[in-house]
């Protein structure tokens, strides 16, 4: 009885992480605003639900299978989304008036100032290039 | 107990459509992409219900090949995203 509880909470959580996801895309301005809302159900949701799934069947051999899966997800989705963020900062996908702070455009800049010939493509700089030793 | 998965559902079909909405409208293939990633989730998500409700694990290995189609597909479209100008 109480399990079921715990499921049934767990299980309306998760969905509404999913479509808190959804609203977040549909409503918000830019890319970058959008990611941040389109990482809920791929963690926090994913999370929510394999508690629901290892609460329904009550077996501690299950746990560490569904640890594996979270931790894939875990490792895999940080890298999808700096992906995404580096190609929209690149291709100019953002809105500069919501911003309060770009701390890339100042390396942007700055590896452009030591490289003047790189200065035409200045928005495609690789954000490394102005850490890097000279 | 019921009654919790259909409203589960529910709640993941209006979010499913919410990101299709945006899959199909998103001015740059970027925003597609993430709507896409959202949609992934959401199946994923699906799944796990299924396996709730019915008392299975017979789709966790459709879960981890979720996750790793997800990635892969976003990261070789970002990674191939030029600007044209």
């Amino acid at each position: 009885m109480i399990n079921d509880v715990i499921v049934s909470i767990l299980l309306i959580g998760g969905a509404l992480m999913s479509l808190a996801a959804g609203i977040g895309l549909v409503r918000f301005p830019d890319l970058l605003s959008r990611m941040h809302a389109a990482t809920k159900p791929q963690v926090l949701g994913l999370l929510l639900f394999l508690l629901a799934l290892a609460v329904e069947t009550g077996s501690w051999a299950l746990v560490p299978l569904l640890v594996l899966c979270w931790i894939f997800q875990l490792l895999t989705s940080p890298v999808s989304a700096h992906m995404v963020g580096r190609a929209g900062y690149r291709t100019r996908h953002l809105r500069r008036d919501l911003l309060t702070l770009d701390e890339l455009d100042d390396v942007v800049a700055r590896a452009a100032a030591t490289d003047p010939g790189r200065a035409d493509r200045a928005g495609e700089t690789r954000p490394e290039a102005g850490d890097g030793p000279t | 107990m019921i009654a919790v998965v259909y409203v589960t559902g529910g709640i993941l079909s209006v979010a499913v459509l919410l990101a299709l909405y945006r899959a199909v409208r998103g001015p740059s293939i970027l925003d597609r992409v993430l709507a896409l990633d959202v949609v992934l989730a959401v199946i994923g998500a699906g799944l796990v219900l299924n396996m709730v409700l019915g008392r299975h694990l017979d789709n966790l290995v459709l879960l981890v090949a979720i996750s790793l189609i997800g990635f892969i597909g976003s990261v070789t479209v970002a990674r191939f995203v030029t600007d044209r100008k």
